[in-house]
């Protein structure tokens, strides 16, 4: 890429952020007043209010309705370093035909990866409508510099990916260096382009929920499609009321500059039950615009064969056991 | 002329109890009606757990007795107006005859068994009730019309919790009072309110039996069945007869009870008015006297306040049991600069309430207790109308049957209006704005109430002078509505005297002398 | 040191020699807001020895005066309950040097009053002291006592301390003039709540002294206000005034108290009564029946907070 693309395609992005800064903000202020008027978090309260909505319990069909939502919004995934392409072929498989006999279940929204593997799994899913998506920025702890990173996010694409999952720089957030992390989140999203960005913020490793909704407004204003929970290798990975929480600041975010973000829970979400919990919660706070995976994604992979398990259960009134689901 | 958003009403048939939210908050971005099939189960908890008998006579002397009146009166569900049994209505002899009852088991049996054996009788009624829970919680919500969830997960928890707190200080009365020991003071009479009717039992008849006293219990007229089910739990746990006597009746049996000159201690919770008239029938008989009444707390909200927990508080201050909470956050007293954005949240949250079937799961709204409350609250709302409120309520749908109200927000309210100053005891939120926590304080304190008060801020130091200036009984900071059986509860000035839970609990039900 | 003043009018036979020197008679007025006003109503009574010789003219408040006394003794509450206890505690501990320092002129006043010998006198007189004492020293412990952190079952941090009421009004028991009228009132200020004390009407005149004492102590005006005249005329409107928080109903005739507490619970107020058999049996002298924190809480409110824990 010449450097004077690079150059414009930053300049956009970051006047592009500056513009959701200043609607954010009400007024052309700088990013410490920005910051400011983001407020804080009751842990007890915000702890409460989930447990609370994970007691809803919606109607059969609607049951029926969620799980085959759920596997719609699943980002599959396979990030790990013994990796290879016979493992994402055998994943690609999966991603799109999670039952082999049943037709009538539908494909997952993606397979996530190692940029390394992105190529093999474009492969594989070629002619499919299921998306690859890279992580970059050196997952998972983002530790390298920042021409790496750029690079990475680059090469990544141009191998095919269809989606980015970025992590953000923890250390230079929790040692105060806000504008540090903004602006690489800018710099990534400006070579991504048209692809599609999520900022993972590695919620496990800031430490507060004043910390992820921080986070959460930092990276959407830096131009964020998705914000997203975790890289999966860290617990707590994903839980419900740190989703609350990013939800919560979407929805503020929209209100107050009109730029609707995505959000994806990753890792640690296991069960059915659990994922539709995070649907109630989803549509408790956002409503339903946001109930489809071009607003909400699974970052999951165990997941997967529960949520087959119980559509099997809701349609035989049998409970099923392991040995009917592949493992790929 | 106000403007409101009220929707009209469509009435539903009777047979479909179930009413829900129609109207999606305005964040949402979206008209009514919804273009995905997500929709709540109704959940109901099952009746069947429930054996009500078709009638229920008195409880005195360990057993059920038909009244001496011959008189008897049926109790309902407000949810549907149904009718669930037929209690009886005691008289003036009934009343005696229960005292006299009470008083021979506290000078034969109970006032002489050692605080140790008193204990064990609290502790398996304790244990009773955790056993018999759900069925005590779908009872309640039957006779009350309060959601199952808050009774399931808040009332009946709280009510085993106080008589295992309560179990645990009978044998130990001689360490709560430094250098004095606590000696019973006789018979209790007891009446107690409908909208926590067996919590209520609970808090007046745990202490009282740790200390040794026996009890007479009047339990509200509209809700009898909870203590009467309790009855059976004495049985069960083999307590003396006569230790704990329930008489059901209406409010003038109450009177005549605590008029009774056998009696030694009077606890009452109800109104501030009937706290009153109960305080001038006792005047001079040196009878022992604690009161909770009324309340009109303010619920104050700083602008670094957590929102979204701020709004969670606020919702949970005046819609925990349809506002008929003696604590109730009936007050908003939000920060000048951050009104608007808050009571648009707060618009949004309130349409994503569910009003409707109180024995769904899903209900968080239940129905109003009964039908002079129903005209009480509808009063008041049209009062804050006609004074210049501006009238909020998000459309839903009532059933046909039963006593509803709406959830109810007034915004642009003065400290002078009535929706400000009375107790309305029910689903209706009245927003002030302040500018100072000055201001905020002499708008809070300005009230001949005191039972409770609410402060959002992340401040710390600005939480401590709040709690310091507030003149009320309970102040809860970040959070709101908050039990607990060791934590003491009572009010400041007119909302009354006296603490019920905690160590501060046992007071009322002793006489402290030297050892 | 001022001589101890005469008793007016001490049987004086009508002697051929004149007197060596004319008293100079005090005059016996109410206290209120930390001044000696004298009653609106500009009336008095004759207050008479335990054997029947008269002492002096004492007010005999009004109503009016009650009101103006509730008046002074509310806009003290805010600045006195602010203080801090062990401030309180130093203060009150100074009324207890002054009273030390004036023991003199109140064991002459008692002993008259009460027709009791000197060496009863002093008994009285000691024990009204030490008592004063032991309450002052209560002021910064009262609140370890009776406060509490509450072990509830959520994380919050919930805890119970206790609050003065407001302002109290003491009916001063009517037959000791001074050790019980200290009994009942220490207790009060102690917790930092105001006063307005009808003192004993048979027997008010130490109680006045009392009010000079504290005029000229570190108590700020209107902290205690004091009024002497009728129980009759004095009681009700104090009962009954919708600005008082509480009432030590102590030296209330048996023949009022259902009264009293019917006017009381017009606004709720706490009224602390007298065991069953009255106020007025009890053996102020008894450290153990007459002393106990107990009537330090009488005067307090519970109040109780909660914050969750939580980052």
């Amino acid at each position: 890429m010449s450097t004077t693309v690079d150059r414009i395609a930053r300049e956009r992005a970051e006047s592009e952020a500056h513009e959701l800064v200043r609607a954010w903000d009400g007024r052309a202020a700088g990013l410490g007043g920005f910051l400011g008027r983001i407020g804080n978090v009751d842990q007890v309260g915000v702890e409460e209010r989930a447990a609370g909505l994970a007691k809803r319990s919606i109607k059969r069909e609607s049951k029926l309705w969620a799980l085959d939502l759920a596997i719609r919004m699943i980002d599959l995934t396979t990030l790990e370093g013994k990796d290879t392409r016979g493992k994402i072929h055998a994943l690609c498989q999966k991603a799109k035909r999670p039952d082999p006999g049943d037709p009538t279940i539908p494909s997952v929204a993606a397979v996530c990866v190692y940029p390394a593997l992105v190529a093999d799994a474009k492969a594989a899913l070629a002619g499919s409508g299921v998306k690859v998506a890279s992580v970059a920025t050196g997952f998972p702890s983002g530790q390298t510099f920042l021409e790496i990173k750029l690079a990475e996010t680059s090469r990544a694409i141009e191998a095919g990916a269809d989606e980015v999952d970025m992590v953000i720089d923890r250390g230079a957030f929790l040692s105060g260096d806000y504008a540090a992390v903004f602006d690489e989140i800018v710099a990534v999203k400006a070579s991504c382009g048209q692809t599609h960005l999520k900022v993972i913020l590695e919620t496990g490793e800031l430490g507060t929920y004043d910390n992820v909704r921080r986070a959460s407004i930092l990276a959407m204003a830096a131009g964020a499609d998705f914000i997203k929970t975790s890289t999966g290798k860290v617990t707590p990975a994903a839980t419900l009321p740190v989703t609350l929480v990013m939800l919560e600041a979407i929805r503020d975010f929209e209100r107050r500059t009109g730029r609707a973000v995505g959000m994806k829970p990753a890792g640690g979400i296991r069960t059915s039950k659990e994922a539709i919990a995070y649907l109630v919660v989803l549509y408790e706070t956002l409503g339903p615009r946001w109930m489809t995976p071009d607003r909400f994604r699974f970052g999951a992979s165990s997941l997967l064969n529960d949520v087959l398990m119980q559509i099997r259960k809701e349609r035989d009134g049998r409970y099923s056991g392991v040995d009917y689901f592949t493992l790929d | 002329m106000t403007t409101s958003r009220d929707h009209t009403v469509t009435k539903r048939p009777a047979s479909d109890a179930v009413g829900r939210g129609t109207a999606s908050p305005s964040s949402w971005g979206f008209g009514d009606g919804q273009a995905i099939p997500w929709e709540y189960a109704p959940a109901p908890e099952s009746r069947e757990i429930v054996k009500l008998q078709s009638r229920y006579g008195l409880f005195v002397g360990g057993k059920e007795i038909a009244p001496r009146s011959g008189q008897w009166f049926t109790t309902l569900d407000p949810a549907t107006e149904e009718p669930l049994a037929e209690v009886a209505r005691a008289g003036v002899e009934d009343v005696e005859n229960a005292v006299a009852v009470a008083r021979r088991a506290f000078r034969r049996s109970w006032g002489e068994l050692p605080g140790r054996e008193r204990a064990k009788y609290l502790f398996r009624i304790a244990r009773i009730l955790q056993e018999r829970s759900r069925e005590f919680a779908v009872l309640e919500t039957l006779d009350t019309g309060k959601p199952i969830k808050e009774s399931r997960d808040v009332d009946i928890p709280l009510v085993a919790a106080h008589f295992w707190y309560y179990a645990g200080w009978a044998d130990k009365l001689d360490y709560a009072f430094p250098g004095r020991t606590a000696q019973p003071l006789g018979v209790a009479a007891q009446v107690i309110p409908w909208n926590f009717p067996l919590l209520m039992l609970a808090w007046k008849i745990a202490p009282a039996l740790a200390a040794g006293n026996t009890v007479v219990l009047k339990p509200a007229s509209s809700t009898p069945l909870s203590a009467l089910l309790f009855a059976d739990v004495c049985r069960q746990a083999d307590l003396p007869p006569g230790v704990v006597n329930i008489v059901t009746g209406p409010g003038e049996i109450g009177l005549a009870l605590v008029k009774h000159p056998d009696v030694d201690k009077v606890a009452f919770t109800g109104s501030t008015a009937v706290g009153k008239q109960i305080g001038r029938a006792i005047a001079g008989s040196g009878k022992a006297l604690t009161l909770e009444l009324g309340g009109k707390a303010a619920n104050i909200v700083f602008d670094d306040a957590p929102l979204d927990q701020a709004i969670e508080g606020i919702v949970n201050g005046i819609f925990f049991n349809q506002g008929e909470v003696c604590c109730a956050g009936s007050r908003l007293l939000v920060q000048e600069s951050i009104a608007e954005p808050l009571v648009e949240k707060l618009k949004d949250r309130l349409a994503t309430l569910r009003v409707g079937d109180p024995l769904d799961k899903n209900t968080d709204v239940g129905a109003i207790n009964n039908a002079a409350q129903l005209a009480k609250i509808e009063e008041l709302i049209e009062a804050g109308v006609a004074e210049g409120a501006e009238l909020y309520q998000p459309a839903c749908d009532l059933p046909e049957r039963g006593y509803w109200v709406r959830p109810t927000l007034f915004t642009n309210v003065a400290q002078s209006h009535r929706i400000a100053q009375e107790e309305i005891f029910g689903p209706v939120l009245s927003v002030l704005t302040f500018r100072t926590p000055d201001e905020a304080v002499e708008k809070a304190n300005n009230t001949p109430y005191g039972l409770s008060a609410g402060v959002w801020t992340e401040k710390g130091s600005r939480i401590l002078k709040m709690v310091k200036e507030l003149r009320a009984g309970v102040v809860w900071a970040n959070t709101f509505n908050r039990f607990d059986p060791t934590s003491p509860f009572g009010g400041y000035k007119e909302s009354g005297f006296g603490r019920e839970g905690g160590l501060h609990g046992l007071l009322a039900y002793v006489r402290l002398e030297d050892r | 040191m001022a001589r101890p003043t005469r008793a007016v009018a001490k049987s004086a036979p009508q002697a051929a020699e004149a007197p060596e020197r004319v008293a100079v008679r005090k005059t016996y007025k109410i206290y209120i807001g930390g001044g000696f006003p004298r009653s609106e109503s500009g009336r008095s009574y004759v207050v008479r020895a335990a054997d029947g010789t008269p002492l002096a003219n004492a007010v005999r408040g009004s109503r009016k005066d009650v009101r103006d006394a509730v008046r002074a003794a509310r806009a003290a509450f805010p600045s006195w309950d602010a203080r801090t206890a062990m401030n309180r505690g130093q203060v009150l501990y100074r009324v207890a040097e002054l009273l030390e320092g004036r023991r003199d002129q109140f064991e002459a006043e008692v002993g008259q009053a009460e027709g009791l010998s000197a060496g009863e006198a002093r008994a009285q007189v000691d024990r009204a002291i030490d008592r004063w004492v032991w309450y002052a020293g209560w002021a910064d412990k009262i609140s370890q006592v009776l406060g509490t952190v509450n072990p509830v079952a959520a994380s919050y941090f919930d805890f119970t301390i206790p609050e003065a009421t407001g302002v109290v009004g003491v009916v001063a028991p009517e037959g000791s003039s001074l050790l019980g009228l200290v009994s009942r009132l220490a207790p009060v200020l102690v917790g930092g709540n105001t006063a307005v004390v009808v003192a004993s009407e048979s027997r008010p005149l130490p109680a006045v002294t009392l009010s000079e004492v504290l005029a000229t102590s570190d108590v700020p005006g209107g902290v205690v206000n004091l009024i002497t005249g009728l129980r009759k005329e004095l009681v009700p409107p104090l009962a009954a005034h919708m600005d008082v928080n509480a009432i030590d109903a102590w030296g209330v005739p048996a023949e009022m108290v259902a009264a009293v507490e019917e006017a009381a619970i017009e606004n709720v107020k706490r009224v602390a009564r007298a065991p069953r058999g009255g106020g007025e049996r009890i053996d102020w002298l008894d450290d153990r029946a007459a002393q106990r924190p107990e009537w330090i809480a009488a005067f307090l409110e519970m109040k109780t907070v909660w914050h969750p824990i939580g980052v």
